[in-house]
């Protein structure tokens, strides 16, 4: 599953980010393979909004469709 | 190993430099340490500019909100280099978010320079529930930590005193195993970078970019991890009335309503109490009634009423009466009232929601949400937000991003003015008004998206709490940036109104004048005094609006006037970002493209509404304008969504 399939409020763990920069990026936010985040928002068509540790992150919608994820339950 | 970072006897002729993330209150250590002013926002990007200032006999130097240092954007850049030449690192933290910050905390730790923690905003941790065990923190980091609230200048008195104790700090087992096997000559610092695979680092140093950033990136992860859990009790989680408007903000259904509603609320201050109330009292009483005459009496008795030099002083462009009645009758209430809502914006959180919000909407333009960030600046000033267009994540965006912001987004004097002019002509005139310029933003945006070559990125965006603004601070802000804007803009005025005065008294003005009749008045239908408004409109955007007034005009040539000149060239300043950003090329073209893109429209809409005039006369000319830019805009779309652009 791709993290735009998510639901809001779904808990999920991040498997595999394959942009290179992005992930480098993520990884000093917190988020990194293996990493369990909430969604926290999904805009119709639009971005999802991952939240971990007081933290949100908006990710776009293309950027969100190329992320593996797993629902934890 | 001899190195001058760990000398530490007494502070003095240092260069201490600020590192945090964004958001963490950077410039307000800044301001109490140097006593000098900079910029406070809740968005990232507010500090691009390198900011230096004194401290006794150190030197303290401001850097950019970053969440790593190395080259993934400008911002990290420009701070990349402003550590790696630092004695002394203060890293601001933000005490909410410290699985956030202390990952950058413990990068700078590894570069083994001296460094100071401060833990701000200690009073948000505290709301929310958030024990910190800063002696434990403390230990495990191996550098000083102290607590503060900055905004209210709590714990700031120890920070003078801690910069004296910073130290270097624990670094991570695998970077100082790693490190040993580069060349000694090369700086601790720079080491690391290069290890973390810095490009522009490792090729100063002849190096190739090491491969072990995920494997550093990925231990100093695990270690700050374990930090906060050793350092961090959380005693209560509870849902704050933030979290709650901050949905609101960004789901369509509340977001748009919300977001109208703010964009109402911010055209009733600035559109209509500031630019009509306020601004009838500056400009027509005080500078009307009371300044012009006195002036134009008093300078009359020392210069003859009728000679070329007096018309030059206090004449029709007269470099006194006009600047001065301009600029401070006119424009500073108006780009005050524009800063001050700026401000509020910036400081409350509201900006990266708006971009999330919108970030569908602008993917269709080749953007993604983050532009709205020098979009709306654009509406302060197009120059500053040209500059923030390095934000941008790829070339097509900041190609797409400078042309868009050129053409469309009138700057906050201008609009300013427009919105003074529009307020006389009725809602009529400014609704089609409104819909002209959305719509050549819109097909703009379309044409871009499918004509610029490339690949846009995708939105990654920090979404800050959201915070009441504090008025001081906004205040403040807002009051600097307008008196900026005054003292920058007052020598130029002057030399435009200059310019125009000599061009009138020798008549050359009326031979341009003459010279531009076909354009002025045969297709774009105004008198030709226009061109005057033209001229000044290139010195800067907002004077060519202003000498608009200067002369009569119908309703109708006032609104063709008003939509040439939003969408004419920038003034002077954002030309030559434009020129430097996007090189000689590129500029030129950018430049005289939107110029024709001005005088097509504007004449287009000019010989529209002449045409229903004639042919239609029982129907209203207005109307049916409207009806056709609909129509036009409608098919774009239709376009668009039958076969989207890659």
């Amino acid at each position: 599953m791709t993290l735009d399939k998510c639901k809001r409020g779904q808990k999920i763990k991040i498997l595999n980010i394959p942009n290179e920069v992005i992930r480098s990026q993520a990884i000093r936010f917190g988020i990194f393979e293996g990493t369990v985040v909430t969604c926290e928002e999904v805009v119709p068509a639009g971005p999802v909004v991952v939240g971990m540790c007081k933290q949100q992150i908006a990710i776009g919608r293309e950027l969100a469709k190329s992320i593996a994820v797993q629902p934890v339950n | 190993m001899v190195n001058k970072h760990y000398q530490q006897e007494g502070v003095t002729g240092k260069n201490i430099v600020l590192v945090g993330n964004p958001n963490v209150g950077k410039s307000v250590f800044f301001n109490y340490l140097t006593g000098r002013y900079t910029d406070v926002a809740n968005f990232p990007g507010t500090t691009t500019n390198v900011i230096c200032g004194r401290c006794g006999q150190d030197a303290v130097t401001d850097t950019p909100g970053i969440y790593g240092v190395s080259s993934f954007n400008e911002e990290e850049k420009i701070a990349r280099d402003i550590v790696l030449h630092g004695d002394i690192l203060v890293n601001i933290v933000d005490a909410v978010h410290l699985e956030r910050d202390l990952f950058l905390t413990q990068q700078l730790i590894d570069t083994g320079l001296p460094v100071l923690v401060v833990l701000n905003m200690m009073d948000e941790a505290q709301q929310q529930g958030i024990k910190i065990d800063i002696r434990v923190l403390s230990e495990l980091l191996g550098v000083p930590v102290i607590a503060t609230v900055a905004v209210e200048g709590k714990g700031m008195d120890q920070l003078k005193e801690a910069i004296c104790r910073a130290r270097a700090g624990r670094r991570l087992p695998p970077v100082q195993e790693k490190m040993a096997g580069l060349p000694a000559d090369i700086p601790d610092p720079e080491k690391l970078l290069i290890l973390e695979g810095d490009p522009v680092v490792s090729a100063r140093h002849g190096m190739a970019p090491g491969g072990d950033r995920e494997l550093i990136y990925g231990a100093r992860r695990r270690w700050v991890n374990e930090l906060v859990a050793m350092s961090v009790k959380e005693t209560s989680r509870k849902e704050v009335w933030s979290t709650v408007l901050s949905r609101w903000m960004i789901q369509p259904l509340t977001g748009i309503p919300l977001l109208i509603l703010t964009l109402w609320a911010l055209y009733q201050l600035v559109g209509v109490f500031v630019a009509q109330t306020v601004v009838g009292f500056t400009e027509e009483i005080l500078m009307g009634q009371y300044f012009q005459p006195a002036v134009k009496a008093l300078v009359g008795r020392m210069v003859a009423p009728e000679s070329a030099f007096n018309q030059i002083l206090v004449g029709n462009f007269g470099v006194i009466t006009m600047t001065v009645t301009y600029l401070l009758g006119l424009l500073f209430p108006l780009v005050l009232g524009f800063n001050l809502v700026l401000a509020l914006l910036e400081d409350s959180g509201y900006l990266p929601r708006i971009a999330t919000l919108l970030d569908r909407v602008l993917t269709s333009f080749g953007l993604n949400g983050q532009a709205v960030i020098p979009l709306v600046l654009g509406f302060g000033c197009v120059t500053m937000a040209l500059m923030s267009t390095r934000l941008l994540g790829s070339e097509r965006e900041r190609r797409i991003a400078t042309i868009i912001l050129a053409l469309t987004v009138p700057c906050s004097a201008q609009l300013a003015i427009i919105a003074t002019m529009l307020a006389g002509l009725g809602p009529g005139y400014a609704i089609v008004y409104g819909l002209i310029i959305v719509s050549v933003f819109m097909a703009g945006g379309l044409l871009l998206n499918r004509f610029v070559s490339g690949q846009s990125t995708s939105l990654w965006i920090d979404l800050p709490p959201l915070r009441l603004p504090k008025p001081g601070n906004v205040l403040k802000k807002s009051w600097m940036k307008s008196y900026e804007f005054i003292t920058e803009a007052a020598p130029l005025f002057a030399l435009g109104a200059l310019c125009l005065g000599l061009l009138e008294v020798s008549g050359a003005l009326n031979a341009i004048e003459n010279a531009l009749v076909p354009l002025t008045v045969n297709w774009l239908g105004l008198p030709k005094e226009a061109a005057g408004g033209f001229i000044m409109g290139v010195i800067r955007r907002e004077f060519g609006t202003a000498s608009l007034f200067s002369f009569p005009m119908s309703d109708v040539q006032k609104m063709v006037a008003l939509t040439t000149i939003t969408l004419f060239v920038p003034c002077i300043a954002s030309a030559m970002v434009i020129y430097k950003e996007r090189g000689w090329k590129e500029g030129t073209a950018i430049w005289l493209g939107i110029m024709m893109v001005a005088f097509f429209i504007g004449g287009l809409i000019n010989q529209l509404l002449n045409l229903f005039t004639t042919t239609l006369p029982a129907a209203s000319p207005l109307t049916m304008l409207a009806g056709v830019i609909i129509l036009g805009l409608a098919f774009l779309l239709g376009i668009h969504w039958l076969k989207p652009a890659k």
